[in-house]
């Protein structure tokens, strides 16, 4: 019998739904085991960092990898695996995008290290004790990774071969890359393996969209009763549908919720939130200046709303950091 | 994108002076009215700041709010929208798209703490040539005073230094 390819998962900032998704495959996880050999999976089986530092290089098939890049020690583990894979594939928003962590990248490290460690109303922290790449105890120094400012999708510190879209890739999305990874025809480099569509083309409500949307007030989901039947945005909720690759089986739709995104922008689309903004800004049902920011008012956050999951892999990656929180850190 | 030559081209700029900071703008001018009026202070030989890439593009509409970040992202100081006035839009809606998308992208870019002088809409008719002259002359001097946007390398620079720890 042919030696069965080698696989391999790790995370790096992420929340571990991804490798939950692995394990949603089910029953289907069985014959996933039976086609690959997992040879690297710390999250669930007892792998050191030894253990593929020892491996040939190239020697893994595939690896998957979840989660974004935000600690010294996460670059490290992407460029070993890296190294080590024939094929390294981003799993999930965070690994695809950047995702909800991304987000951070709205903060600098310093102003985050202090809203989380100093000023959380939940934390006690007497000593002001703040995270350091080097800490000394009692004549032991200890190193810890070294924390960025910007967190990065996996495509900005190591070579990426696929992504995988999804905050967690659902398991059809899942089996189905994995699928086509296992048969014999790769797709070209860079793909994203998943339905190259929006989501409004398999949206079940359609049918319901409007020809002519106009939008006078965007509308949040908690403060209205959402119609089970009628197009999200028709109704005023801001649905990142138009701008959003589907391939979701569109799940949030069938809860009643606007998707918010998690599956990337299409292969047309460099930049999903400038592609939003766009769509959405048209509906706008006004000419005048003022009514105009009145109803765009009505949209609190722009950025957390069409980058929620992708601002690190976006056009501008990341606020502008002004000339004080540029400055790297002195090591000590 | 071409680099800017620091006083290689400005008209004021004397070889005795310190270099300044010449500041890249990108302009879309719509192919109906803006870019009209480029062309009519040029055969009027209005003279303005050198700064100013023009492209042309059929409609303000067709400025996709991708182009305005992918711009800044590439490198470029400040971006400057041109079409036609409200009620004028050859293609009588585009403008107005191009006004609700720059209101919104302002809202944007002043949470990604860009400064909201880098980003203009004017509506310049192509008759109105000194209205141009004068709308790029004022953009040029405003971001040149806010200084370079530097978006990408110093965020890059970091990264190098930080990795190295």
């Amino acid at each position: 019998m042919a030696e069965k390819p080698k696989v391999a998962f790790y995370w790096c900032a992420s929340c571990g739904g991804c490798e939950e998704a692995v394990v949603d495959l089910a029953e289907a996880i069985l014959d996933v085991i039976a086609a690959v050999e997992i040879v690297f999976w710390p999250v669930a089986m007892d792998f050191k960092r030894k253990d593929l530092e020892a491996m040939p290089d190239g020697s893994i098939s595939a690896t998957f990898l979840n989660g974004a890049i935000r600690t010294t020690e996460q670059a490290e583990m992407a460029h070993l695996l890296r190294g080590k894979s024939k094929l390294l594939v981003a799993l999930g928003s965070c690994s695809h995008l950047g995702g909800i962590p991304g987000l951070a990248n709205l903060f600098d490290r310093e102003s985050l290290f202090k809203a989380v460690y100093l000023e959380s109303p939940s934390t006690v922290n007497f000593e002001a004790t703040l995270p350091t790449a080097r800490h000394k105890d009692d004549g032991h120094e200890v190193e810890l990774p070294g924390f960025y400012n910007t967190v990065r999708p996996l495509d900005q510190v190591v070579d990426v071969d696929y992504y995988i879209p999804g905050c967690p890739p659902t398991p059809r999305i899942f089996r189905t890359a994995l699928q086509t990874l296992l048969g014999g025809e790769l797709p070209p480099k860079g793909s994203v393996l998943a339905p190259d569509r929006a989501l409004c083309d398999e949206c079940p409500r359609r049918d319901t969209k409007p020809e002519h949307l106009s939008i006078t007030e965007f509308k949040r989901p908690q403060q209205v009763l959402i119609d089970e039947e009628k197009c999200l945005l028709a109704q005023g909720l801001l649905c990142m549908g138009p701008a959003t690759r589907g391939g979701c089986e569109a799940l949030c739709i069938n809860g009643n919720m606007p998707c918010t995104g998690c599956c990337g922008p299409t292969s047309r689309v460099r930049d999903q939130g400038g592609k939003i903004l766009s769509s959405l800004a048209s509906l706008v049902d006004s000419k005048e200046d003022a009514e105009i920011d009145r109803i765009l008012a009505t949209i609190p956050d722009p950025v957390g709303s069409f980058y929620r999951y992708s601002l690190p892999g976006s056009l501008l990656r990341r606020k502008k950091l002004d000339g004080a929180s540029v400055q790297a850190p002195t090591p000590t | 994108m071409p680099e800017a030559k620091p006083n290689s081209s400005g008209a004021a700029a004397s070889a005795t002076e310190a270099p300044r900071f010449e500041p890249r703008i990108i302009a879309f001018f719509c192919n109906w009215c803006t870019y009209l009026a480029a062309d009519l202070a040029g055969t009027s030989r209005m003279k303005y700041a050198p700064n100013v890439r023009v492209i042309r593009i059929m409609c303000s509409g067709r400025v996709d709010p991708q182009f305005v970040l992918d711009a800044f992202a590439q490198g470029a100081d400040g971006v400057l929208i041109g079409g036609c006035h409200p009620g004028d839009c050859h293609y009588q809606e585009g403008n107005y798209k191009t006004l609700r998308r720059y209101l919104l992208l302002k809202r944007l870019l002043q949470q990604m703490g860009i400064e909201e002088e880098r980003l203009r809409l004017e509506w310049i008719s192509a008759s109105e040539a000194d209205r141009l002259r004068n709308a790029m002359n004022d953009m040029v001097e405003k971001v040149r005073a806010l200084g370079p946007l530097h978006l990408r390398s110093a965020e890059e620079e970091v990264f190098a230094e930080e990795v190295v720890v």
